[in-house]
C-alpha cells in the first residue's frame, strides 16, 4: 500500500537527509521509493521541504498529496504542510519549535532538537532523532533497516552518535 | 546487482562514466551540481580528470580542447550556464567535437528560480547557437533512464562527432529512486584515421556515414581545427561549393540516422482516439494523469519523446492520422507544442497544457486539460 511522507523545516535542519535515508532504506527491504525535495536558494535558513513516496507498486507522479506523516521542524512548516494531511493522518511536530498546534487531530509532539541538544550535545543530530520518531510511528521500515541506511550514510567517526540519535528518537514516543 | 536509491543526477555522472567519459569540465549550479559532485568523486578512480573552470565559458572550451585531445567528454550546467556555452556549442558543431552538454532545467529567463523545475529551454537546445547546425538532444524521465540515456548521448557525440545535449529537468535531476544499473553497456568507440598520412589521410574528409575520422592531437597526424567553414583538410575555404556542401553534410550525417535516433514511448494507443504527448520529468505525472483518464473511460494515449531532436515528425504525423486530439503537456509556455503543430499539420486538434509556476503538473490538471480538448472536438466547448 502506498506511503506517503513529507518532511519539512528551514534549510540546514537535515530534513532532506532523513528522507533520503528513510527512502534508503525502504529499498533495501525491496520496496519502491522515490524521494524528491524543494528548497530555496539560501544554504541555511529558508523554507526546506522533502518527501517520500513508499510503495510495492511503480511511482510515477513524484510529488506527495495527502501525506500520512507529515514531519514539522518549525511553526512555519507546521503551519503551512498539515493543512492537506489524510485527515487519518499523524503530524509530527518538534515540541520546542512548534509551539502553536495546528488544528488537526492526531498530532504527535516530541522535543527533537532539544533531545539531540542535551543529550548529544549538537542540534545536528535532530534530523537522526526525527528519523528514529518517524520510524516508530509509522513503522514503515525495521529499525534494524534504518540503522544499517543511517551507518551507511553519516561519515563513519559520527556513526556511533548518530545510532544513539535513533535509538533517542524511536524511544521518546 | 539489487536495487538502489540514486539521484537522476547521480545516474548521469554514472552513466557518463560508463560510456568512457574520462574528462569533466564544469561550474557549479543548481540544479545541475551533483552531476558535478559525482563526477569529482568518480573520474580520478578511473584514471579521469575533473576540473572547476572559473566559469561556464571555460568550462566549455576545456571540455572541447580535452575531447580533441582524444578524451570522450562532458560538461553540466543549468540554463544560465547553458546560454553563456552557446558559442563554443557552435563551435563544436562547425569543427565537428564530440561532446555531451547536460542541461538540468531550471525556471529562466536568466537566473530566474534557481531551484524551481522548467522545461523551458527546448528550443534553446535546439537552436540556441546561431548559424545553421543539427543537434541531438535526449530526455530522460526516470533515474535509470537518466543513466541509460547518459549513455547514448556519449555515444552518439562520438559517432555523429557533434555536440548532444541531454535535455534533464529539476524533476528528474533531482529525484530519487531506485534503480538497478546494468553491469555492462555497448560503447561506441572514438573514430580514428582508416589511412595514414602517406595514404592521402586528411582530417575532414567524410567518412562513408558523413562523418570524419578526425584523429586526436598529439597522436602523429597533422590536424588544424578550426570554427570557420573548412574544407577537408581542415583549414578554412572561402568557396560558395564547400560551403555548401559542409553544411548539407553536417546535416545530412544526423538526419540519415534518424530513425535510429528517435525514441518514442508510446502506451495505451491501439485504440486511442486522443492522446498526451510530453516529455522528460512532466512525463511521469501524463503517465498518471493517463491512467486516471482510462478509469473514467477516456480512450487516450501515452506518447512521450525520448529524442526531443530531431524531432520525431513522421512519428507524430502518422499518430495525428488516427487521433481525434493531442495535448501536448510541458511545463513552459509552449515550445515543443509548436513542433507538434507543424508536424500534425492539421489532422487533428493539438492542445497546449502548459505550466510556469515553479511547481510541477499535478495529474489532475492534465487530466483537465484532456476534458477540455474532448470537449472542445466534440464541440460543446
Amino acid at each position: 500500500m502506498r506511503k506517503q511522507l513529507r518532511l519539512s523545516g528551514s534549510g540546514g535542519q537535515g530534513v532532506i537527509t532523513a528522507a533520503i535515508i528513510l527512502a534508503e532504506a525502504a529499498v533495501s527491504e525491496g520496496k519502491n521509493a522515490v524521494q524528491s525535495q524543494s528548497y530555496g536558494p539560501e544554504a541555511r535558513g529558508g523554507a526546506s521541504k522533502s518527501e517520500v513516496i513508499i510503495d510495492e507498486e511503480k511511482i510515477y507522479h513524484p510529488h506527495v498529496k495527502n501525506p500520512d506523516f507529515v514531519l514539522a521542524m518549525t511553526q512555519k512548516a507546521a503551519d503551512k504542510y498539515f493543512s492537506d494531511l489524510n485527515p487519518e493522518g499523524t503530524l509530527i511536530l518538534d515540541d520546542d519549535l512548534v509551539p502553536t498546534s495546528p488544528d488537526f487531530k492526531n498530532i504527535i509532539r516530541v522535543p527533537i532538537t532539544k533531545l539531540a541538544v542535551e543529550k548529544l550535545g549538537k542540534s545536528l543530530f535532530a534530523n537522526i532523532v526525527a528519523l528514529g520518531v518517524i520510524v516508530k510511528v509509522t513503522k514503515l521500515v525495521d529499525f534494524e533497516t534504518i540503522k544499517k541506511s543511517v551507518a551507511t550514510r553519516v561519515p563513519p567517526h559520527t556513526v556511533e552518535q548518530n545510532m544513539k540519535a535513533l535509538q533517542l528518537g524511536f524511544d521518546s514516543v | 546487482m539489487s536495487a538502489r536509491l540514486m539521484q537522476g543526477n547521480e545516474a548521469i555522472a554514472e552513466g557518463a562514466l560508463k560510456a568512457g567519459v574520462r574528462f569533466f569540465g564544469g561550474y557549479p549550479i543548481t540544479p545541475s551540481t551533483e552531476i558535478a559532485e559525482s563526477l569529482a568523486k568518480l573520474l580520478p578512480k578511473f584514471g579521469g580528470t575533473f576540473v572547476q573552470m572559473e566559469d561556464e565559458i571555460a568550462s566549455m572550451g576545456v571540455v572541447l580542447g580535452a575531447s580533441l585531445a582524444g578524451k570522450k567528454v562532458l560538461t553540466a550546467s543549468s540554463g544560465p550556464g547553458i546560454s553563456l556555452k552557446q558559442e563554443l556549442i557552435g563551435y563544436a558543431s562547425a569543427a565537428e567535437i564530440p561532446v555531451v552538454i547536460v542541461n538540468v532545467q531550471r525556471v529562466g529567463p536568466s537566473t530566474g528560480q534557481p531551484t524551481a523545475p522548467s522545461q523551458g529551454d527546448v528550443m534553446q537546445a535546439r537552436w540556441g547557437t546561431h548559424g545553421d547546425h543539427s543537434i541531438i538532444v535526449l530526455s530522460p524521465w526516470s533515474v535509470r533512464e537518466a543513466f541509460d540515456l547518459a549513455v547514448k548521448s556519449v555515444n552518439y557525440a562520438e559517432r555523429f562527432r557533434s555536440p548532444v545535449i541531454l535535455l534533464t529537468d529539476e524533476i528528474v535531476g533531482h529525484l530519487r529512486e531506485n534503480v538497478e544499473l546494468p553491469a555492462e553497456v555497448e560503447i561506441y568507440p572514438r573514430r580514428t584515421p582508416k589511412i595514414s598520412r602517406a595514404e592521402g589521410y586528411q582530417p575532414y574528409a567524410p567518412d562513408e556515414d558523413l562523418v570524419p575520422n578526425v584523429a586526436n592531437f598529439g597522436e602523429g597526424y597533422h590536424i588544424h581545427v578550426t570554427g570557420l567553414i573548412h574544407d577537408d583538410t581542415g583549414f578554412p575555404s572561402g568557396s560558395p561549393k564547400v560551403t555548401r556542401e559542409a553544411i548539407k553534410r553536417m546535416h545530412e550525417k544526423i538526419s540519415r540516422a534518424e530513425d535510429e535516433i528517435i525514441e518514442v514511448h508510446q502506451e495505451f494507443m491501439d485504440d486511442a482516439e486522443f492522446a498526451v504527448v510530453s516529455f522528460g520529468g512532466t512525463s511521469r505525472t501524463a503517465y498518471e494523469a493517463v491512467l486516471n483518464a482510462r478509469k473514467r473511460g477516456i480512450k487516450i494515449g501515452f506518447v512521450r519523446l525520448i529524442t526531443i531532436f530531431p524531432f520525431a515528425e513522421k512519428i507524430i504525423r502518422e499518430l495525428s492520422k488516427n487521433l481525434r486530439g493531442l495535448i501536448v503537456a510541458e511545463l513552459n509556455f509552449g515550445q515543443l507544442v509548436n513542433e507538434v503543430e507543424r508536424a500534425v499539420a492539421g489532422q487533428c486538434a493539438v492542445k497546449l497544457c502548459a505550466k510556469y509556476d515553479m511547481t510541477i503538473f499535478e495529474p489532475e490538471e492534465i487530466e483537465t486539460s484532456i476534458d477540455e480538448l474532448i470537449a472542445e472536438v466534440n464541440g460543446n466547448g
